[in-house]
């Protein structure tokens, strides 16, 4: 149960501050989802986004920091394992189950349905 | 006769008549606080086109296509078409014009496209250089959210600052002879750019320009605000309104009393259209659907239309740079 809880508190709070900076600074959505993902890549590389992730399961991996740090942490791994080839290889491989599934639902959905407007 | 008043103005010898009008809209407008004195209203934004641009292309030259026929006349007596959008390389008026297959000059002015073709048509009228003009603008929410902002399918939230843009068309004819309002005096606006850069915010931007040529206008022709019944700007929103009658204000005219304008006068506060309308079909089926048959039974005997526009382009705000502004007035008289 704890858990459930955490996931939403601090999943939560990530999407308060996402909509604070849209209601209150000029950046537009684009803006936040680049920065989103640049923090959440730079507070893994500091270590500091794995214990969010422990604290919060689903609730910190989900939102787009989740992302930076799924990025940050991949390559770390990846270069831990092969060296400096790993700066190149570990970002895609540590994301490829997110990327793909964009991809093929993307795929998918661009044949069933045709745009409009 | 000198025609030229002032600095900025054109006094009309023979004021071109205002024959007829039609307006077309999408169905927000059409729920809207005009709802009963529109033409045509669409079921949709789309009206079973494949694009919005098509959809906008289709209702310019519905609305041209009306007015004529509410003139009681024909294409083939219409001597120019003078017309705009707010798309790249008017993209819905040229289109349109493939069928109208009548003599054209496009017009840009953003969202004064409807005081700048009623401007340029009476002194063509004026000038004995023609009998019958059309005139008519567009605009469509969905286009101009793609071209200027985001497309609408992203679901990006809009500030409260914010302003929806029309989707509709108001087209009228102007004639040498006839019945109606007549287009008395113009006030052709200067580029005015305070430094604004956000495109959310346009009602403000234009504001400058909008008291800018209204008192240009009230300089050039002696008048004070209480000559007209009303003076009407083109789509400053809530904001912007305001701003105009600080600005006023602050020149020591008070216009508090019989200014309002377009923006404000479309959509209810319910329909979540935040500073309220903007675009270049604004000011073009506020006129079009309401002002016009006011003049035209006299309840309104004496008004003075501002077109606002800014005159950005989506390449310029990607280069960060602030927004033009632009207002021409026509006066409008029984």
């Amino acid at each position: 149960m704890q858990i459930f809880v955490m996931a939403f508190v601090i999943g939560g709070l990530i999407c308060v501050i996402g909509q604070l900076l849209m209601d209150l600074t000029s950046l537009t959505p684009a803006h936040v989802l680049v920065l989103f993902v640049v923090l959440g890549g730079v507070l893994s590389g500091l270590g500091l986004y794995q214990p969010l992730v422990d604290l919060a399961g689903a609730g910190a991996s989900v939102p787009l920091p989740g992302f930076g740090h799924a990025l940050v942490s991949g390559t770390i791994e990846e270069i831990d394992k092969v060296g400096f080839l790993g700066v190149f290889s570990g970002a895609l491989k540590a994301t490829a189950v997110g990327i793909m599934a964009a991809v093929i639902f993307g795929f998918t959905m661009a044949l069933l349905f045709n745009p409009k407007g | 006769m000198k025609k030229k008043l002032g600095s900025q103005s054109i006094r009309f010898e023979q004021p071109p008549i205002i024959t007829s009008t039609a307006t077309i809209v999408g169905p927000m407008e059409g729920e809207g606080l005009l709802a009963n004195f529109f033409d045509y209203v669409m079921a949709d934004n789309i009206n079973n086109y494949a694009s919005w641009e098509k959809c906008e292309s289709y209702m310019i030259e519905w609305a041209i296509r009306k007015a004529v026929e509410k003139d009681n006349s024909t294409l083939e007596n219409v001597d120019y078409i003078l017309a705009g959008d707010l798309l790249n390389q008017l993209m819905a008026t040229h289109f349109a014009m493939r069928s109208l297959g009548r003599p054209f000059l496009g017009l840009y002015g953003a969202c004064s496209t409807l005081a700048e073709s009623m401007l340029i048509g009476s002194t063509l009228l004026d000038g004995g250089f023609a009998e019958k003009i059309a005139i008519a603008v567009s605009s469509h929410h969905d286009a101009a959210e793609r071209q200027y902002r985001f497309p609408t399918e992203m679901g990006v939230q809009r500030p409260p600052i914010s302003q929806w843009t029309v989707t509709g068309s108001g087209s009228a004819i102007l004639s040498a002879m006839g019945e109606g309002p007549r287009v008395t005096t113009a006030t052709v606006g200067r580029v005015i750019d305070l430094g604004i850069k956000d495109p959310n915010v346009m009602g403000p931007a234009m504001a400058p320009a909008a008291a800018d040529t209204l008192l240009c206008h009230l300089n050039d022709t002696g008048r004070t605000p209480d000559y007209y019944d009303m003076i009407y700007t083109g789509d400053l929103g809530k904001v912007g309104k305001q701003l105009v009658i600080d600005l006023m204000q602050e020149k020591g005219i008070n216009v508090s009393a019989n200014y309002e304008d377009c923006g404000c006068m479309v959509y209810r506060e319910e329909q979540d259209a935040h500073s309220g309308a903007s675009g270049c079909a604004s000011s073009g089926i506020v006129f079009a659907s309401y002002l016009y048959p006011l003049l035209k039974k006299g309840d309104l005997k004496k008004i003075l239309l501002i077109g606002t526009g800014s005159l950005h382009s989506p390449t310029s705000y990607q280069q960060k740079e602030s927004i033009p502004c632009i207002a021409h007035a026509v006066s409008i008289e029984q």
